[in-house]
């Protein structure tokens, strides 16, 4: 599915990665852990084709495809799909809008026909009950007006409507409560297929009690430096990360 | 690197209605004088009231100066290179035919304006003006059923002089500024539009303007007379061809509005706006202006305004009529080197008179848009309210946006209330577009339709598609 050798990559010509090799399988779920500034959000916004990051070195596949040389729309239509960490209001432009140019566009990608108004605001019906995101939102503008949860439920709306077959999940637990935190997570695995894998981004435990990582890794000054199982994952919650540190040595 | 595939695209832009008709036209030696004056008038057989009317206007036009208070660089305009009458019916005027040259029709087809009655949009009668000439109007004859006049201004003269005479230069005087003096002077063809009392038009009237013969100037007059009780919306088109000269559009609308009677006013202006490095281009000159004369009347004026190298334009309203209500939507888009000097005037003269402004500038590459309003209350227009909203959007960042509001209140009852933003489509709003395979293009689309939705709802259904492609087109990779 996806795979990253050897990533340099970093931002107004300064590294913050330094040589990240990561390979997530078809169906895995992969958490990404570690200190603030360490290169995380780095990573997330370089598979995806953020502008603004310059890849210095290394390559990307997806599914044996050259990620670094599409562009971030073609990588979206292509499947890969990031729930943001802050999501960025678009005034004027109504969810429901917005909703429906991403779809076609990734059918067309797909060489399907647009979908019908009639068949699209179907759609948004089945899939707003998932994360339970009242109808008054989707009416709104792109995330205008809504609170924290509101917005990230959101995130997880547009993933139901896109049906990614790879998902980064950019810190989705960060201001959610914890009724919120669960129906974010839940909404997350009643979406997922076999063969959907994911890069989950957080600080904590508790969104991953949810989501089972299969693997963990911690995420140190632009490097992978330990990978483990979730195991890895309440040792940290517990002692921090300087043990790792001292581990490997830093 | 982004930045300049984009604006490589912006420059390879296409303006789709930039071709040429092959057809025999009959063009006025460059120059103007008198005699050009009384050329024109002799061509088209008029009265000899309107030749007065004429002269009068070109001899107070020679008297002025070419204004220069609006924020554009206006090239220099040499008033005696351009030609003042093209008549490309000539052929069928000369063998006495009454068919249309197949090439006309062909004209208005590819630009989406059928002009036989069975192919025409349902719902819609047609004035097809190209240069100095209508074409054809399509329906006058059912339209005449109910008492409405339809037809070509040059018509009118001759089948109702009276109505003209009455109308003509009663809301926009030759003395109102340069550009009408001259309009006045040397005007072709336009539509008028009689609405009786108490009729209600059953079909959308507009009338759809084409520049295209080369080195000619285009002075439309338009007139719309909508009496007491009645009713009629009335849409305006316009395109040119592309060229590496300016031409000049100069034209004057005016509107009388009856008592209790309503006309709503829309145009989807799309001249050609010139290439990416700013040659060539229409300079759009135009006053427009109604006269809600009776109590109780209204007017709207909706307007898209995409084309033209410069556009200097401020469709106005005079509320003289107790209890009248104008008004005035308004999206203007420029790009490239575009300039727009656009907005309106609301004169409240009546008591109790209402009015309502929404402006929705956008701005992208080099261009420079300004919103320019008047707001004036006179001392007996107790209880008049005006709201205005004037945002802008700029696309880019060497683009300009700019307000001119000028608000005159007389009279202690009125409120008067001006809102004004600026925003910028953001690299994040852009980045979470394309994160959900929206290709930027789209996602200026998307944002900018949003953005002027508020105008775009106002105009007449068929029209509201148009202008909404139009704004994509317009604006295609504009953002930098």
């Amino acid at each position: 599915m996806l795979e990253i050798n050897n990533l340099h990559a970093g931002i107004a010509g300064k590294e913050i990665l330094k040589g990240i090799n990561l390979t997530v399988a078809d169906g895995e779920i992969h958490a990404v852990m570690g200190t603030n500034g360490a290169g995380k959000s780095t990573l997330s916004n370089v598979i995806v084709g953020h502008p603004a990051y310059e890849v210095t070195d290394g390559s990307i596949l997806f599914n044996g495809r050259d990620l670094l040389a599409m562009s971030t729309e073609e990588r979206a239509q292509a499947g890969i799909f990031m729930s943001f960490q802050a999501p960025t209001e678009i005034p004027g432009v109504s969810m429901t809008n917005f909703m429906r140019a991403a779809v076609n566009a990734r059918r067309k990608a797909q060489g399907k026909e647009p979908l019908s108004a009639g068949d699209f605001l179907k759609l948004m019906r089945e899939k707003r009950k998932i994360v339970e995101l009242d109808a008054k939102l989707t009416s709104r503008s792109v995330n205008e007006g809504f609170s924290g949860g509101e917005k990230k439920r959101n995130e997880i709306f547009q993933m139901a409507m896109l049906e990614p077959s790879f998902c980064i999940l950019d810190e989705t637990d960060s201001g959610l409560d914890v009724d919120a935190l669960r129906i974010v997570a839940e909404g997350f695995n009643s979406l997922r297929r076999a063969d959907t894998s994911a890069i989950v981004i957080t600080h904590y435990q508790r969104l991953l009690d949810y989501l089972k990582p299969d693997v963990v890794h911690v995420l140190i000054d632009g490097r992978i430096v330990k990978t483990g199982g979730p195991e890895l994952a309440g040792e940290i919650e517990r002692r921090g990360f300087d043990w790792i540190k001292e581990e490997v040595g830093l | 690197m982004a930045e300049n595939a984009f604006l490589k695209e912006v420059a390879e832009k296409k303006y789709e209605y930039g071709f040429e008709t092959e057809v025999d036209t009959e063009i006025l030696e460059k120059g103007l004088s008198e005699d050009v004056v009384r050329l024109i008038s002799r061509k088209k057989g008029e009265p000899g009231w309107l030749l007065d009317f004429r002269l009068e206007a070109f001899r107070y036009w020679q008297s002025q100066k070419q204004p220069s208070w609006g924020h554009l660089t206006l090239p220099e305009i040499d008033y005696q290179a351009i030609s003042y009458y093209a008549d490309p019916t000539r052929k069928s005027a000369t063998d006495g035919s009454k068919e249309i040259d197949p090439e006309l029709m062909k004209t208005f087809d590819k630009l989406g304006i059928p002009l036989e009655e069975r192919l025409a949009l349902s719902g819609t009668a047609v004035d097809a003006v190209m240069d100095s000439v209508s074409v054809k109007t399509t329906f006058r004859e059912r339209l005449a059923e109910k008492g409405i006049i339809f037809c070509s201004i040059s018509e009118a003269v001759k089948e109702h002089p009276d109505l003209v005479r009455t109308h003509l230069g009663s809301v926009v005087p030759y003395r109102d500024n340069y550009f009408a003096a001259l309009n006045s002077a040397v005007f072709s063809d336009g539509s008028f539009v009689y609405i009786p009392k108490g009729v209600r038009c059953p079909m959308e009237l507009s009338t759809y303007f084409r520049i295209n013969a080369r080195g000619t100037g285009q002075f439309e007059r338009t007139l719309i007379v909508c009496d007491d009780d009645a009713y009629v919306s009335y849409l305006e088109g316009c395109t040119a061809p592309m060229r590496d000269e300016n031409q000049l559009h100069a034209a004057i609308v005016e509107i009388v509005v009856g008592a209790r009677a309503e006309v709503k006013y829309s145009t989807v202006q799309n001249w050609y706006p010139g290439d990416s490095e700013g040659r060539g281009g229409v300079l759009n000159l135009v006053t427009k202006r109604g006269l809600l004369k009776g109590d109780d009347s209204r007017l709207s004026w909706t307007q898209v305004e995409t084309g033209s190298a410069v556009t200097w334009k401020y469709p106005s309203c005079v509320l003289q009529g107790d209890r009248s209500q104008a008004e005035f939507y308004s999206v203007a888009v420029t790009n490239n080197f575009q300039q727009a000097d656009t907005g309106t005037k609301m004169i409240h003269l009546g008591r109790n008179t209402k009015s309502t402004i929404i402006s929705k500038g956008i701005s992208a590459g080099r261009s420079q848009n300004s919103y320019r309003g008047l707001v004036k209350v006179g001392r007996k227009a107790d209880g008049a309210r005006n709201y205005s909203s004037c945002d802008s959007l700029l696309l880019g960042s060497h683009c300009g946006a700019h307000t001119f509001p000028y608000i005159d209140v007389q009279n202690d009852t009125a409120v008067v209330e001006h809102e004004a933003t600026t925003s910028k489509i953001s690299e994040d709003q852009l980045f979470y577009c394309n994160q959900r395979g929206i290709a930027t293009e789209d996602a200026v689309g998307l944002i900018v339709n949003g953005y002027a939705k508020d105008v775009l709802n106002k105009l007449p259904m068929e029209f509201a598609v148009e202008a909404q492609k139009l704004l994509n087109v317009s604006l295609e990779g504009a953002v930098g």
